[in-house]
């Protein structure tokens, strides 16, 4: 890319409206607020169970774990057939072709984590043949994490850069990416690389890796949709937006349907623009649901433990 | 604080929920009165969030040893006898504080003999070690009796062995006194949770809770309502305790121990 472009994309991202931190703070909380009850809660449950990313991403994921985990991701509720699948189950590289034994064919994603997954810290043929080799396998989304290091020394370029490469490397796959909010510092810089992310081609764009202290927020999901809203505005293109890491609870799942609902709109509110990384939140969420339909409390002995 | 000629204003006290070794207001808002108190009126979510700490605080005071626990419901019997007067207040006999506490002490005894009298080295036909011993049960809801005596005699058997329990109760002032007791009484938060309000709106919840692992209704004095719990409560094979009305100054014996008390068997090689 020539120089001209790229001083075009600092002066495009630092022109930016600054963040009001007060403000989406507040906006987040008062959201947060909304009282979702009965037959709309059914439906927001239903509707959340079908945009989770089951996720495992530990050291110790065995083929065996992994394909009991894509099992549940086809039917989470053994015991209720009307209980949807998950929109995708999410792992390492080297699980994908475990996990695509068993969903291949059945309509649930199969999402990898690749480039050096969670640090980023790599050279760039490396994140590269991590990417392939997840698409090889089976892997039809791949989530990418983007180097903070570069983006916070100021180096777009080269973020960018490694971006659209690995873009090109997922070929047919989605491809989400990974800011890591939590380590950017601030909602201006989450802004920035929102939109950095979305000019180099991402797909989705998600908060975080689930790996260090501070993951998804609604505040940074909050700034985070108005990207995905301004972007479709100004560029016609839609993105999609995944929140990931901290997400346990019903209630939490429910804020951030809220959330999509009152800033983006119903666009987002499907599994195809909006999606839930995490593990322990479907297990609360199959909760819920069997306490709406049966009418008494449920307990966690009677689910899988993951 | 400079003296003031006003007259001094009272300083009323509102008798609120033990959870999770907090004092919240119950989350529907409500209150009533009882005697001239304002009480927090507990709901069914009220009791949800009382599962919650219950089990959150479960494995922690079952992995606890008995000897210690023993200690912690010493205590209990201690702070109990120095807030004499309190009870006193709220029209507890003397008495029945002298047995409430000498219950207190004799439980805290029993808590590291349980397992030698409920427990057992079995003679098999094999070179196996067989030894069976009682475990708590988990989280236990209590439907408890109104006086100072009659919940201490269905709160302290059911923790003692280490389960932790959910309390409903309709002699709120006396609770809610002896929740203060508990939550100076090293007792960890959650082993014991006080839910004040109407047995008839709350057990239901409790009974047929899937995440409740035993169901004590010594203070169900509606016999309808104890067998629509214990029908609930069969739903997820809960262990049920139903004493019915009983003078609670008799010695109680072990079932009230034994009822929340499940048996884990182990064989175990021996000669090699």
């Amino acid at each position: 890319m020539t120089a001209t472009v790229m001083s075009d994309l600092r002066s495009l991202l630092h022109g930016l409206p600054g963040v009001d931190k007060v403000g989406v703070e507040a906006r987040a909380a008062a959201l947060a607020t909304r009282s979702v009850k009965t037959t709309a809660k059914a439906q927001a449950i239903d509707l959340a169970i079908r945009m989770v990313d089951l996720t495992t991403l530990e050291g110790a994921d065995t083929p065996g774990k992994v394909r009991a985990l894509s099992a549940k991701a086809l039917r989470p509720d053994p015991a209720d057939p009307t209980c949807p699948p998950v929109a995708a189950i999410c792992v390492y590289p080297a699980m994908v072709p475990v996990a695509f034994e068993v969903l291949k064919g059945s309509g649930v994603h199969l999402a990898s984590v690749a480039t050096a997954f969670p640090s980023g810290q790599a050279p760039l043929d490396v994140k590269l043949a991590d990417t392939r080799d997840a698409v090889a396998g089976g892997a039809d989304e791949i989530d990418m994490v983007i180097s903070r290091g570069a983006f916070l020394a100021g180096d777009y370029t080269k973020v960018f850069d490694e971006i659209v490469a690995v873009k090109e490397a997922c070929g047919s796959a989605h491809l989400k990416v990974i800011l890591e909010t939590g380590e950017l510092g601030t909602y201006d810089n989450v802004r920035r690389a929102s939109w950095l992310a979305m000019l180099a081609g991402a797909d989705f764009i998600k908060t975080s890796t689930g790996k260090v202290p501070v993951a998804a927020t609604l505040p940074v999901t909050l700034v985070m949709l108005e990207a995905v809203r301004d972007f479709r505005a100004r560029a016609g293109r839609q993105i999609g937006v995944k929140p990931a890491g901290g997400i346990r609870t019903t209630k939490d799942a429910m804020k951030y349907l809220v959330l999509i609902n009152e800033t983006v709109g119903d666009d987002w509110l499907s599994p195809d623009w909006f999606r839930f990384g995490a593990s322990s939140l479907l297990n609360d969420l199959l909760m819920q649901r069997t306490k709406l339909t049966t009418g008494h409390y449920a307990g966690p002995d009677y689910f899988t433990l993951d | 604080m400079p003296k003031s000629s006003a007259p001094r204003l009272s300083v009323r006290k509102t008798f609120k929920l033990y959870i999770g070794g907090a004092f919240p207001r119950s989350e529907s808002g409500r209150t009533y009165l009882v005697d001239g108190d304002n009480v927090a009126l507990a709901s069914r979510k009220d009791a949800r969030d009382a599962v919650v700490a219950a089990r959150k605080a479960q494995p922690k005071w079952a992995g606890a040893t008995a000897y210690n626990r023993g200690q912690v419901v010493y205590r209990i019997a201690e702070m109990v006898e120095s807030r004499r007067a309190e009870f006193k207040a709220l029209g507890t006999a003397g008495d029945e504080v002298n047995a409430a506490v000498d219950r207190l002490v004799w439980y805290a005894g029993w808590s590291d003999k349980i397992a030698q009298v409920a427990g057992n080295a079995n003679p098999v036909a094999g070179p196996f070690f067989n030894l069976s011993s009682p475990e708590p049960t988990g989280v236990v809801g209590v439907i408890a009796p109104p006086t100072l005596l009659g919940l201490v005699s269905v709160v302290a058997p059911a923790v003692v062995t280490g389960n932790t329990v959910v309390v409903v109760t309709g002699g709120p002032q006396v609770a809610v006194t002896l929740a203060e007791v508990l939550a100076t009484s090293d007792v960890p938060g959650g082993v014991v949770n006080i839910l004040t309000g109407h047995a008839a709106e709350i057990a239901p919840w409790l009974a047929s809770h899937d995440d409740v692992n035993g169901l004590d209704l010594t203070g169900v004095d509606d016999p309808t309502l104890a067998v629509e719990l214990e029908q609930a409560a069969a739903g997820t094979l809960k262990r049920v305790r139903r004493a019915g009305r009983t003078d609670f100054t008799n010695d109680p014996g072990l079932a009230p121990m034994t009822a929340f008390l499940e048996t884990k068997t182990v064989w175990h090689p021996k000669g090699f």
